[in-house]
């Protein structure tokens, strides 16, 4: 007896709270920049692709969503990817992919309105999933810190480098 | 055998091995770098630190190098003690300073020596601030690319490239934190082993460039064992694919043959499989060469039509065509219509060299056992340019001495730098009888220039001698010297070969060892045939001939050629003729001329597409497994002509790959299903073996931009792989079923001791392959007679030279080869050249052949002969004739063959 009075005095007591509904898609949630939500492609700060196919957000997959292959930009020698797909359809936002990235090329956005009536729709490519601008990290340039040279970065340019050696000379 | 603690555990070794090879024969997990257990130890990276105790009372102990400390009875080490464990942390992490942050566009990564010991031994941050040293990269040439911002100075390289094969390009320059890897001047790496310099390297320094076009990490790879497809040697190698596309060939270990090695015609040569010249869709001919490409149906009902035609059918078959290809067509057109394919002069001495191999009078050595000679005389053939990787093993023959000589002084022989130092320049002697200076000529004791007929009637001069037969030779010519040396060694080794199609010098060099083991030696002969193939082919037996059944072909027949271009076995008007006047179906894997004067071409896979047998050298058949499924119509030979033989209305007896083996086991070649399991074997009788590693990457990805509905994995009933990651690779499922090298914790190719039973010893499970018995062929099948010798005049005889890049003919259409692959030469001797008013580099007209070549100027060519090149792409026949020269005042030199393109940083 003394149960059922306080279920119905915990339900009635609610009449005089704040309505906890949202009116989506009318009113859209708070979503923080950390919330893990479709996946973009960034880019550098100079403008160039961050992505410098090196398979390791395809490998940290463990769905296997994603599906990249290795070129080499003939003219400024950059590794870059040929082709980028993502199967959002057996995508599980687990930001592993985020994670391993290290070039903060693949990162996961807020965005989680994801919904299509054709599954293939859900297979986004590489010039569905590149943006124009660096995302999260807007100062990180992988290239300045790699070694491998690019062009108008040669050997001894990337950040704490000393000018390349002479093999020839024995002098300290 | 002694007995040693490792942490208080027991271990048993032979006693004076180094530890750090000890341990890891153990399974141990012990870091290093510089120590190769080809190489030796130097000591160099400081890496494999242990803590040695005096005795079992000894608890402080001190800090040793593990390989350079030698196993003795009671030797008590700690591999996970603090002060060892922190040792080798901090010299990683020395070795870290200067590395680049590079890992990301680097092409060792995921393989990577370095990245395993690195984790291993738990270093993870840069603590050192200061700026990294950098270096300029050099340009290598097409097959090498050069990082050295990434070396960590443990001189493999130098060690391997210099010291193991021989090569004078690559050096160690500087001095203390400054040292530097490379070339005096930036060119391309001239020696043919250069390839391995990428699989010795422990981290990123030297990488494969070709694979690095298309670049795929080791976990994405689908992987099998393969077998080499670019001399009869036969190395193992693993083969990997990606997106349809083969995209490497690394080298598959075998204790016997190729061990750590391959040679950079068997790795860069294997691009020829993604050619766009490739034959993928079944045509027909329209007369002028071309080739009208229609579906299969289509194509198979005008082929049976030309099969089932009253007209005769003859079957040709091929030196590169698997084992089982061959077996089919023989039986498809009768033995008494086949040719195993081989050239008339090629048969009758890749005859020789199985009837050698029969012959209980002389031992035909293993890679390794070549390595163990003593005494070395090469007869008639550049071994250095037709089987490669032996040239190798006689490089470590003529070493021998050294070990020898070290362990007199008592030098350990994994001292590496001591055992070299105390030898200085003994060696084992080698003498080398041939046209034409050998890349072996910088180890040899004496050459003498001799065309290959001379270089018979000497070998028979020489068996005489030795056999007391005939008075010794004159004191001091080469004669005497290469008869003392041989009186006077235990192990000779002849070295011959088939290339010259001289079935008379095969003979003269198994004389000669037949007359040396009757002396009491151990005396061992080795032939190098033609092809990957050659012998397997010409045990298939058949009646006919390639001059027997060209001329049946010109008075008109059906003709069903397997992968073989009849351009490369006789005389370009006779194929002309032959082709003309026949009904010809061909099955192949690239466009060749035969093919452009066919009737019917059917697209047919290549070794990486099916799964087949080769014999080499040694009558070893060695199973190669399909690595993938090509795409389009493309189907293995043996699987055309069953559908040739349905449509015949006639039943094969077999429908897959095993049954067919099987029948060949029936056909002369008994045991040939025991060189690799077949389709129902189960590793512990439930797991099939997974092409892919447990890694493989992007399943629900790669094929979603055609269908978001993942196909289901091929099965495969043909063999007990798995297309999929699904299944075993332990190591300790059948050797010849090892897809690719993978232990955790070891992700380079070094992980591969976990899959030997110890340092350099078989796979886990023994090592694969089998030696066939050729018996049965020489007792039942026809016997090839030697080819009639040509009547040709002409002031100069020639001899063919077969350069390593561009003889072999699938590997001379891989495009890193092209780029190494020479213009059509004549080798001349410089007096020779005088007379004819003829220089380095410029034209000579070659009447035997019909053409211009580049003259080249060799001191090692003897007078009166001329070398000319052969096997390179194109319609041009080896020579076996004489010849006049003319010079050729408008010959312009090909500049092919040169990297044009500056690889960047």
């Amino acid at each position: 007896m003394l149960s059922q009075i306080r279920t119905l005095w915990t339900v009635l007591s609610h009449t005089f709270k704040r309505n906890e509904t949202v009116q989506y898609p009318e009113e859209m949630p708070y979503q923080a920049p950390r919330y893990r939500g479709r996946i973009i492609l960034t880019r550098d700060p100079d403008g160039e692709e961050r992505c410098v196919a090196c398979n390791l957000c395809a490998v940290a997959c463990p769905v296997d969503c994603i599906a990249l292959q290795k070129t080499e930009r003939e003219e400024d020698g950059r590794w870059y990817p040929e082709f980028f797909r993502i199967n959002f359809s057996r995508c599980i936002m687990c930001g592993m992919c985020e994670e391993a990235c290290p070039t903060y090329a693949i990162q996961l956005t807020p965005d989680f309105e994801l919904c299509e009536y054709e599954r293939s729709n859900m297979v986004y490519e590489k010039e569905h999933l590149l943006i124009q601008g660096t995302g999260k990290y807007p100062d990180y340039s992988f290239w300045q810190v790699a070694g491998k040279t690019i062009e108008g970065k040669g050997k001894g340019e990337a950040q704490q480098e000393q000018s390349p050696s002479d093999p020839r000379s024995n002098l300290p | 055998m002694a007995k040693f603690f490792i942490d208080g555990v027991e271990y048993e070794a032979k006693a004076g091995e180094n530890l750090l090879q000890a341990a890891l024969s153990q399974h141990l997990d012990l870091p290093y770098f510089c120590w190769h257990p080809s190489l030796g130890s130097v000591g160099a990276c400081r890496q494999c630190a242990v803590v040695e105790y005096r005795d079992e009372n000894d608890k402080k102990g001190r800090l040793s190098m593990a390989c350079l400390t030698g196993v003795r009875e009671g030797l008590r080490v700690s591999i996970a003690n603090s002060r060892a464990a922190d040792f080798r942390k901090t010299v990683i992490e020395w070795l870290m300073q200067n590395h680049p942050h590079d890992c990301p566009v680097c092409e060792e990564g995921g393989e990577c020596h370095l990245q395993d010991m690195t984790v291993m031994t738990g270093h993870s941050v840069r603590r050192y601030r200061q700026a990294k040293r950098t270096w300029q990269n050099q340009d290598l040439g097409p097959f090498i690319g050069h990082e050295m911002n990434r070396c960590i100075t443990c001189y493999r390289c130098v060690r391997f490239y210099a010291d193991y094969a021989g090569g004078t390009d690559l050096g160690a320059f500087g001095s203390r934190g400054r040292m530097y890897f490379g070339r005096v001047s930036e060119g391309t790496l001239e020696n043919e082993f250069s390839g391995n310099l990428v699989e010795v390297c422990p981290t990123g320094v030297f990488t494969d460039k070709p694979f690095a076009k298309q670049y795929t990490r080791k976990w994405d790879l689908q992987s099998s064992p393969s077998v080499c497809t670019g001399c009869s040697v036969g190395c193992n190698t693993f083969a990997a694919e990606r997106y349809g596309q083969l995209r490497r060939v690394h080298n598959r270990y075998h204790a016997d043959l190729n061990g750590y090695f391959i040679c950079d015609r068997g790795r860069f040569g294997m691009h020829f499989v993604n050619s766009d010249k490739r034959i993928r869709m079944g045509g027909v001919g329209v007369g002028d060469g071309t080739f009208e490409a229609r579906g299969t149906e289509r194509v198979l009902e005008t082929a049976s039509a030309l099969v089932r035609s009253d007209q005769a059918l003859i079957g040709i078959g091929s030196p590169r065509a698997s084992v089982e290809s061959n077996v089919a067509l023989k039986w498809l057109v009768g033995s008494e219509n086949f040719c195993p394919g081989l050239a008339d002069a090629d048969a009758a001495a890749t005859h020789e060299l199985i009837a050698s191999i029969a012959s209980d009078a002389c031992c035909i050595p293993t890679i390794a056992e070549i390595e163990r000679a003593d005494a070395v005389l090469v007869l008639g053939e550049d071994i250095a340019d037709t089987a490669p990787r032996a040239a190798l093993a006689l490089r470590q023959a003529v070493r021998g001495v050294s070990f020898a000589m070290a362990q007199e002084a008592g030098i350990p022989h994994w001292q590496d730098a001591g055992v070299r130092g105390h030898a200085q320049d003994h060696r084992h002697p080698l003498f080398i009888a041939c046209a034409g200076t050998s890349r072996l000529e910088d180890v040899a004791e004496a050459t003498e220039a001799m065309h290959p007929e001379d270089a018979a009637t000497f070998a028979l001069d020489l068996a005489e001698v030795i056999a007391g037969k005939r008075e010794a030779f004159e004191p001091g010519t080469f004669a005497a010297r290469v008869s003392a040396v041989l009186a006077d060694s235990k192990a000779p080794l002849v070295v011959s070969g088939t290339s010259q199609g001289n079935a008379s010098l095969v003979r003269a060099a198994r004389d000669l060892a037949v007359s040396l083991k009757i002396a009491g030696k151990q005396s061992m002969l080795l032939v190098a045939a033609r092809e990957a193939n050659s012998v397997g082919a010409c045990m298939v037996g058949g009646s006919l001939s390639m001059s027997e059944a060209l001329a049946r072909m010109a008075d008109g027949c059906s003709v069903v050629v397997l992968e073989n271009d009849l351009y490369r076995r006789a005389d370009a008007g006779r194929v002309n003729a032959a082709l003309r006047a026949s009904s010809v179906i061909v099955m192949d894997v690239l466009e060749t001329p035969t093919a452009d004067g066919a009737s019917v071409a059917l697209p047919a896979a290549s070794f990486a597409e099916s799964t087949g047998t080769y014999v080499n050298y040694e009558c070893r058949a060695q199973r190669f497994y399909q690595t993938f499924q090509p795409e389009g119509e493309i189907l293995p030979s043996w699987a055309w002509i069953s559908r040739l033989a349905s449509e015949r209305g006639s039943d094969p007896g077999w429908d897959s790959i095993e049954q067919l083996t099987r029948q060949c086991a029936e056909q002369g070649f008994a045991g040939i299903e025991q060189a690799g399991p077949g389709s129902d074997y189960r590793f512990a009788g439930i797991s099939r073996i997974a092409r892919q590693t447990h890694r493989y990457s992007g399943r629900t990805a790669m094929y979603a931009d055609e269908t978001v509905h993942e196909p289901k994995s091929r099965i495969d009933s043909e063999t007990a792989f798995a297309y999929s990651m699904e299944g075993a690779n332990s190591g300790r499922q059948a050797s010849a079923t090892i897809p690719y090298v993978w232990s955790p914790g070891w992700n380079s190719n070094q992980s591969l001791f976990k899959f030997q039973q110890e340092i350099s010893g078989p796979w886990m499970q023994g090592d694969p392959g089998v030696r066939l018995d050729p018996s049965w062929y020489l007792r039942h099948e026809a016997h090839p007679s030697d080819a009639e010798s040509l009547a040709a005049e002409g002031e100069f005889r020639s001899v063919p030279i077969f350069p390593l890049f561009g003889s072999e003919e699938q590997s001379a259409r891989s495009w890193p080869i092209v780029r190494r692959m020479p213009a059509p030469f004549a080798v001349l001797h410089p007096q020779d050249a005088a007379r004819l008013g003829l220089v380095e580099g410029g034209g000579v007209a070659v009447l035997a052949v019909g053409r211009s070549c580049e003259v080249r100027l060799d001191a090692g060519m003897p007078p009166g002969v001329v070398g000319i090149a052969a096997g390179l792409p194109g319609k041009d026949v080896q020579p076996h004739c004489r010849t006049d020269l003319s010079p050729d005042p408008e010959f312009v030199r090909k500049m092919d063959g040169e990297p044009g393109v500056i690889a960047r940083g």
